[in-house]
């Protein structure tokens, strides 16, 4: 690729300047204070290496915030673009590459992140594991996933974002029509992070099934965890057709395969496939972990066991079976036949009987209990009627005669911005908040918490609601402009209202973080909220130690630490200690992962040398890794004794 | 890891820690992935079959004696890789690194051959960008041959830290998970042999 240096950094839009500075003084600043202050071993040494999954899952999670909150802007920005008609805030160019970054952002850099986060933290609490089975693999895919974020947001730095949707369909994605470098980020960077997802499914699927502690069977298990595992198995068949369909294209764009394209015979039409029969299943990827976290939320604050727990395995299980079977409603209008749009029309709606199954469920699950509305249990009430709106539109769309009416329209993208803010974003909240006493000893601040929670419902639905209008008014989705004869500035300006206030609702929640941190009173027992029901919330002390528990628990039915709270039983107390295995650190999964980003980058640019320098290097981590015979080592009894005399409790 | 004290001296060696044991299930549950990453390439190429354009079609191409060759190259190399693991069973160091060695031998051969057709089609024209047929034979087939390469690599340290360190239960568990590769390869050569191969001829 022939680039000149000043098309290589993207020069001469203020909105990117001021992003380029505020990254260096950013970066000079984390620099500058590690050092300062002497950090740089600690960095190194508790987090960047640790293999502890409950380390792994902060870290994640702090990412996904990142993300949201880049995510978040480039949101704001296509709204302020919106807002009245002709506006010239972001040029055409521009807008295309914030809403496909947007997108790519929000599903692959956020969502998933988030709830993996919550994932590595709680799911080994709750099977009361003391970590998951692949400890080192764990940490792997946490720097895959994490250079791969990296390489996509510095796309819009250094040589421009990708610009032809986060769907990225064919032929506008091939090299024709999307010359440059921004397709071939956004190729190999979810490509990295998504070989990283895939361990991560790998991992928790064998965790879940193998090592659960004595007496949990598989209906013994929290809801979280059911759901965890469902999304794992998802994930192990459907990532691989991501990783195929990524590499055909970038095959297409750096080796000069014809496979998308309108040249050689190609079939632009088989990426779109490739794309959604992914792409479909991605999305109960996201919303399954959403149910299993606000399930615990609802039983615990309704202080009821779940209703109907067998219902709601099953309907998880069919969910994830139908979630493959549905990716053409995502194209009904694309010329196929009849008889396909029928087929995966009724598989569609199909899908919504498990689901509603589930709205019941919860419904019932607080029906006659005593509910506390702490706010995890406000976003858990929010989301059930703002999802079902979500959903209901869902089968709209799934009618593909109608759908033709509705399809690429501002009424689809309300859709699935309802689905998807009311589902997965609510749930990362309430699961954060529902779960921070158990990550960082002290809760966060309940008044704080509520005004977040209002101004972002409120603005969600201000924003989200009038796009139905707007879409069955025809105003099409990735539209840059549009003109005052159109007649729709009225409900965009409303839309872009309501972004704001979801973006302010965002900065509350932030100043939450560091007001709770500064004042919140520390937690004094691992049951911080006083109705805990599973295994998390048994250990000794409100943040777990890095062994999770001295002794494993046992479990005898649903609910466990509920149970054992009415029985008067504290199994972390009066035992004999025995020397706890655990594995050590790793060095390897992060230089590995930075050179994957380092080889990566290179392609980007078609710069094959770096590549393959690269590709070396990765086998030399590799190498290096079959040859490590490193075991781990044990916490002894005197450690445990220490550290669990500490226990707060 | 956190449950290395769990050993059951009663299992196979491979089976015996519960590090080996979860190793084992985690590989099995990769070569689910596996399955659906093939599968992939196979719709794929199913979907483009056709999809010649001014390049040739298969079974201008394809040359039955050479695939005969490679199909029992590697046929024969998973039943050598059995009879290893078969010796690991026995307790037999030496007899695992000797059918070990054997069935990398195999392996490479068929590499070989495989490179010999890539080399030779490319002499008579047919490249990645000839058609989206090729492209998708080209990636498909390489993609199982980058597999096969990977894996005769990957036995090769495992050979250097058998010879070194003998058969424990860790090593047993690492040389026993290779081996399922391995099969898994064969196996995804069967569907080439066919679906590729010989319908492609038939056509």
């Amino acid at each position: 690729m022939d680039l000149k240096w000043n098309e290589f950094i993207i020069t001469g839009d203020p909105l990117i300047l001021g992003a380029q500075i505020s990254i260096l003084l950013g970066s000079i600043a984390v620099v500058a204070a590690l050092t300062y202050f002497k950090k740089w071993t600690w960095l190194w040494k508790e987090w960047l290496t640790s293999v502890d999954h409950k380390k792994l899952g902060i870290m994640y999670i702090l990412s996904a915030l990142l993300m949201l909150f880049r995510g978040g802007i480039d949101g704001l920005m296509i709204r302020t673009q919106l807002a009245k008609p002709g506006m010239e805030f972001l040029d055409p160019q521009h807008y295309n590459e914030v809403f496909s970054t947007h997108g790519v952002i929000m599903i692959l850099f956020m969502a998933m992140p988030f709830l993996i986060g919550l994932i590595n933290y709680i799911v080994p609490l709750q099977i009361g594991a003391r970590d998951v089975a692949f400890p080192y693999l764990n940490n792997l895919s946490f720097w895959t996933f994490f250079v791969g974020m990296a390489l996509f947001n510095i796309s819009f730095i250094i040589g421009g974002s990708p610009d032809a949707g986060w769907t990225a369909y064919t032929p506008l994605a091939t090299n024709e029509f999307s010359p440059g470098p921004g397709q071939n980020y956004y190729l190999l960077a979810i490509q990295i992070a998504g070989i990283g997802t895939l361990m991560t499914g790998i991992n928790f699927f064998v965790t879940i099934l193998k090592m659960r502690t004595k007496g949990m069977t598989l209906m013994k298990m929290s809801m979280f965890t059911w759901t965890t595992l469902i999304t794992m198995l998802i994930i192990i068949f459907a990532f691989p057709v991501l990783t195929v369909a990524l590499a055909l294209q970038t095959f297409d764009r750096l080796f000069g395969s014809v496979i998308f394209t309108l040249q050689g015979d190609g079939n632009p039409m088989l990426w779109v496939n490739l794309f959604w029969v992914w792409g479909h299943p991605e999305v109960y990827i996201v919303i399954l972990p959403a149910f299993g976290i606000f399930s615990e939320i609802i039983s615990t604050f309704a202080r009821k066991q779940l209703f109907a727990y067998k219902a709601m395995v099953v309907s998880i299980v069919t969910i994830s079976v139908l979630s493959f079977l549905v990716w053409v409603h995502h194209f009904f209008t694309m010329g196929n036949s009849a008889e396909a749009n029928s087929f995966f029309s009724i598989t569609t709606m199909a899908i919504s009987i498990p689901t509603g199954v589930k709205i019941f469920n919860w419904l019932f699950t607080m029906y006659r209990g005593r509910i506390s509305f702490t706010t995890p249990m406000l976003w858990a009430l929010a989301f059930i009627p703002n999802f079902v709106i979500g959903g209901v539109t869902g089968v709209m769309l799934a009618m593909a005669a109608a759908d033709y009416q509705y399809h690429n329209t501002y009424f689809l993208v309300s859709h699935f911005h309802y689905v998807l803010i009311s589902g997965t974003v609510f749930a990362c909240f309430a699961g954060l908040i529902y779960w921070y006493p158990k990550m960082f000893g002290h809760k966060l601040n309940e008044k704080i918490g509520k005004w977040a929670f209002w101004i972002f419902i409120i603005g969600f639905n201000v924003c989200f609601f009038p796009q139905y209008f707007l879409g069955l008014d025809g105003m099409p989705r990735r539209i840059s402009t549009y003109t005052e004869a159109d007649g729709w500035t009225g409900l965009n300006f409303i839309s872009t209202i309501g972004a704001f206030m979801m973006g302010l609702a965002f900065l509350i929640f932030v100043v939450n973080i560091v007001y709770s941190w500064r004042f919140s009173p520390r937690e004094k027992t691992g049951d911080a909220w006083g109705l805990g029901r599973n295994l998390e919330w048994a250990t000794s002390s409100s943040i777990p130690p890095h062994y999770n528990f001295a002794v494993l628990p046992e479990v005898t039915g649903l609910d466990p630490y509920w149970d054992m709270k009415e029985k008067g039983l504290d199994q972390q107390k009066n035992v004999d200690y025995k020397p706890i295995h655990m594995p050590n650190n790793a060095a390897t999964p992060i230089i590995m992962s930075v050179i994957m980003g380092a080889a990566a980058f290179g392609l980007v640019f078609h710069w094959y040398w770096i590549g393959i320098v690269g590709g070396i290097g990765i086998f030399i981590t590799m190498i290096a890794r079959s040859f490590d015979y490193n075991d781990g080592y044990y916490v002894s009894v005197e450690e445990i004794k220490e550290t669990e005399a500490k226990a707060n409790k | 890891m956190a449950h290395d004290h769990n050993v059951n001296p009663n299992a196979p060696l491979e089976y015996q820690s519960e590090t080996g044991r979860l190793n084992i299930t985690g590989f099995w549950t990769f070569l689910g992935a596996e399955i659906a990453l093939f599968s992939t390439l196979f719709a794929s190429y199913f979907a483009l079959q056709a999809r010649v354009g001014d390049g040739p079609t298969s079974n201008e191409m394809f040359e039955a004696g050479l695939v005969m060759i490679m199909t029992m190259l590697l046929l024969t190399s998973s039943f050598t890789c059995g009879i290893a693991i078969h010796e690991m069973r026995a307790n037999n160091k030496k007899g695992v690194i000797i059918w070990m060695i054997i069935t990398l031998i195999l392996g490479a051969g068929f590499i070989g051959y495989e490179l010999y057709e890539f080399v030779h089609y490319v002499h008579e024209g047919v490249t990645l960008s000839t058609s989206a047929h090729w492209s998708m034979f080209f990636i498909l087939l390489g993609t199982h041959g980058l597999h096969v390469s990977i894996g005769i690599g990957w036995i090769i340290l495992l050979l250097i830290q058998l010879a070194r360190r003998g058969l424990t239960p860790k090593t047993a568990s690492k040389v026993f998970i290779s081996s399922l590769y391995w099969h898994f390869l064969d196996v995804v050569w069967i569907f080439i042999f066919t679906c590729v191969y010989l319908m492609g001829m038939v056509n």
